[in-house]
């Protein structure tokens, strides 16, 4: 049997990916897959209720050009990541942290925009959509902060440098997702509206 | 996502290497807070069965009100307390409770849990050549989301106003509304809790289901060479991804409606001559949502119990499967096409007629591939050297029911038949045969067959086949009846037949129902004794006790962390060479294991397998 094994060829070992990543597209699959499901009950309802025929809040255009900033400067601190120059990195992921907490901030600044406009959570189904969109997208990004956070904390312990990216690639793509899935909804709700 | 340790298999490598020198497992980190993808999927076989005897015993209840309506339920006071009427009756809305409990419980709990977190556990890394799943951190809080979930689910069936009893399904208004019925009320709302966490539960399972099949196969395992059982978990597995958030959306909308008085499902509702605030709302929008989880969440119980019978039917005719690529295929195609037939469930709700002529068809394109996969079955079967294990009774008795249940499928997809049958017991006779009692026969058939891996001593097969026979005449005899009944148009979710006088001719058929329920439940207590009897006094197992070819048979017979204790063993072909003509002159019996290379079997070997040879050698 074991001269055998020997005289054949070992077979090919079968293509594999970092299971982690994999896991991360998986996830993110999930996440499509309820902001899906969710704006699709938009579309049917407002095709019995109609629109709000509200224009949505400015500082939405405020809120999408500080996700793209944030989305920037964590790229930059990938950049940095690769180049093993730890402070600057350091420096990029705090401004993204800082950057993605003001969004959230301009989120809620957005609700009472729509609050003074007589839009409320409770009333026209169109309306507490718009609720919903923010807020679940919001509850996804505190995540991605709390997973941001975590790298930080790898980053003074110096797990992150040129040859350990993994986690911290990871991190940048859950991040420009959720940036995308922003521009996805205010890109929807514009649309139907 | 980054708190979750993810092992590579180099890691894991390590870990199995330690676990030989030191036994650093005690009782906490080894049955408890297990990263053992062996131990986790041991612990949802025991919460499923725990969870078969609750659903059960539930069903129970609500045939004696439906068999014996003039029972004196006096007796069941002590568990059941005020839901017994001074009367000695059931209490209506309590039969309610009963019937949405008992279907939570068992599509959710004992047939996915049970069936898929079991055995896409269990089998997934051994069968594939892994030391454990890509995660086993996350493969841990899958089952503690679980229990949680279990829990929640448990107390609310003890508190005051009852259980949430508007179906499985909680369609609003009447889940929405706590005036509708009192299990609407806290009741409904641990449901809503219950169901958040097993959605988490079940994500997390199928993505680490789905990474490890892809990522952490073993050399030489090509997609082409994986056992059908793996085919069939990976794709239940990719069925949950899709679809479960959809459901996690669904309840989230129904949380905000009756927590914050949104009106995304409630409209123009009227209580007591008071109309409510909301406005604008449609509750057909919460059914869509609903099934379109509704609808794959039946394939994610079936699936593994089909590709579960794969395997059995195939090692014990000690043939190779007939079409194995038509088997994947069929499964690919149901996979697909359980997205696009959901407004099946729908076609009397006020949807868009139009719309349903559309369903029809596309329900009636589902039932091809599903006929592929019994004709392949009974090919497989067809002059077969069968050996008669209970796992195999079990698997034939799948083939049977899904054959009788599939059937009745194609009456109901028509959505002019469908107006008469809806929401009658056709229908509860239906999906009890294709899906309760298929998957059902799938979960005893793997218990049976994996015991001795899982455990290292078989079950008692004499016992086996009594359990087997009662059980199979038990669910005929139950479920069959049913489409009489329902032909007859008597509704499902009624309290009592007696009340109207147009069903009163069916209150012998009742009766007889019941019976052969309490005797098909009791026969399961012979299976109850035979698993925990047998794990601790069973006859031991020896390694290979089915001569099968798959990889989980060249484990030790009770493999520790880590699954094989020096490399892990590559496969040079598929794991269905049973039989195979020729084998003997290579020294082999009825069966070429997946780890015997080609070169030791050159008089079996077929043509294109000589070509392989060849191309390999050429390299
Ligand atoms: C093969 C596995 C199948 C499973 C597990 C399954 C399961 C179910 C379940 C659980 C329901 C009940 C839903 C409810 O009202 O609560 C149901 C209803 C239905 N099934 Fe199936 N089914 C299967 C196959 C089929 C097939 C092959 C067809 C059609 C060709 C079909 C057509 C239907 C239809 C139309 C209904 C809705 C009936 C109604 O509510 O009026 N099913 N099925
Ligand atoms: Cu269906």
């Amino acid at each position: 049997m074991d001269t055998a094994i020997h005289m054949t060829p070992k077979p090919q070992t079968p293509l594999a990916m970092n299971a982690q990543k994999f896991g991360l597209w998986l996830f993110l699959v999930s996440v499509v897959l309820l902001f899906g499901a969710l704006t699709s009950a938009y579309i049917v309802k407002i095709s019995e209720t109609g629109t709000l025929g509200i224009s949505l809040p400015s500082i939405f255009i405020v809120n999408t050009a500080i996700i793209i900033a944030s989305s920037a400067s964590l790229q930059l601190a990938y950049y940095f990541a690769k180049r093993d120059n730890l402070p600057a990195l350091r420096i990029a992921m705090v401004v993204t942290g800082l950057l993605g907490g003001l969004f959230i901030w301009g989120q809620l600044e957005a609700w009472d925009a729509l609050l003074a406009m007589n839009v409320n959570f409770v009333g026209h189904p169109a309306g507490s959509f718009i609720y919903v969109f923010t807020g679940v997208h919001v509850v996804h990004l505190v995540s991605a902060l709390i997973f941001l956070a975590i790298m930080l904390y790898a980053s003074f312990r110096l797990r992150i440098h040129s040859r350990k990216l993994d986690r911290m690639e990871m991190c940048v793509t859950y991040w420009h997702f959720l940036g995308g899935l922003w521009i996805y909804l205010y890109a929807f709700l514009a649309y139907y509206n | 996502m980054s708190t979750l340790d993810t092992q590579t298999a180099a890691h894991v490598e390590d870990h199995a290497h330690d676990d030989h020198h030191e036994h650093h497992d005690n009782f906490w980190t080894k049955y408890i807070f297990s990263t053992d993808h062996k131990m986790i999927g041991k612990q949802f076989l025991v919460t499923g069965i725990f969870w078969a005897i609750i659903g059960g015993a539930l069903s129970m209840i609500f045939r004696l009100q439906l068999g014996f309506p003039d029972m004196d339920l006096e007796w069941i006071r002590p568990i059941l307390g005020n839901w017994i009427t001074p009367q000695g009756k059931l209490d209506p809305e309590f039969y309610l409770a009963l019937v949405t409990m008992h279907g939570t419980i068992m599509v959710f709990f004992v047939l996915t849990a049970g069936l898929s977190g079991t055995f896409s556990n269990y089998l997934i890394p051994l069968q594939i050549g892994a030391r454990d799943m890509a995660s086993g951190f996350m493969n841990m809080l899958s089952y503690w989301f679980f229990f949680l979930s279990g829990v929640v689910m448990l107390v609310s069936l003890f508190i005051e106003t009852g259980p949430a009893s508007a179906g499985w399904w909680n369609y609003p208004p009447l889940s929405a509304l706590p005036q509708a019925v009192s299990g609407s009320g806290a009741g409904m709302t641990m449901w809503l809790v219950a169901m958040a966490l097993f959605i988490v539960s079940s994500l997390l399972g199928s993505i680490n289901y789905i990474t490890t099949v892809i990522n952490l196969r073993t050399a030489g395992m090509t997609l082409a060479r994986l056992p059908l059982t793996i085919w069939s978990f990976f794709l239940t597995a990719i069925i949950g991804v899709l679809s479960f958030p959809v459901l996690l959306a669904a309840a989230l909308l129904l949380i905000f409606d009756r927590g914050f008085g949104t009106a995304f499902y409630l409209s123009e509702i009227y209580i007591g001559g008071e109309a409510l605030p909301q406005v604008g709302g449609s509750p057909i929008l919460y059914q869509h949502l609903f099934w379109f989880l509704g609808h794959p969440e039946v394939y994610i119980v079936l699936l593994p119990a089909l590709g579960i019978t794969s395997e059995v039917i195939s090692t014990n005719s000690r043939k190779p499967i007939f079409g194995y690529r038509a088997m994947i295929g069929s499964m690919l195609g149901i996979t697909i096409l359980s997205f696009v037939v959901w407004a099946h469930h729908m076609f009397v709700s006020g949807m868009n007629p139009f719309l349903g002529t559309i369903f029809t068809l596309l329900t009636l394109i589902i039932a091809v591939p599903s006929a592929v996969k019994v004709f392949n079955y009974l090919a497989t079967l067809w002059r077969g050297n069968i050996v008669f294990t209970p796992a195999t009774l079990f698997s034939i008795g799948l083939v049977s029911l899904f054959i009788s249940g599939g059937l009745t499928g194609i009456f109901l997809g028509n959505s002019a038949i469908d107006i008469q049958l809806h929401d009658t017991y056709f229908v509860v006779a239906h999906f009890h045969l294709v899906m309760g009692s298929a998957s059902f026969f799938g979960l005893m058939a793997g218990v049976y067959h994996w015991f001795p891996k899982m455990f290292g001593r078989m079950m008692d097969s004499r016992l086996g086949y009594v359990h087997f026979w009662l059980t199979f005449i038990g669910v005929y005899m139950v479920f069959f009846p049913m489409h009489y009944i329902g032909i007859a148009g008597f509704p499902r979710h009624y309290y009592s037949f007696t009340n109207f006088q147009a069903f009163s001719g069916f209150s012998d058929l009742n009766a007889f129902v019941s019976a052969a329920a309490i005797f098909t439940f009791v026969a399961q207590l012979i299976f109850l004794f035979n698993f925990f009897y047998s794990m601790y006094k069973g006859r031991r197992a020896p390694q290979n006790p089915w001569n099968s070819n798959t990889l989980e048979w060249t484990t030790p017979i009770e493999p520790g962390h880590g699954n094989w204790p020096g490399a892990i063993p590559a496969v040079y072909r598929w794991p269905y060479d049973y039989s195979k003509p020729n084998a003997d002159k290579d020294g082999f019996e009825d069966f070429i294991p997946q780890t015997v290379p080609l070169s030791e079997t050159p008089n079996s070997n077929l043509p294109f397998e000589k070509e392989q040879m060849e191309e390999v050698k050429q390299k």
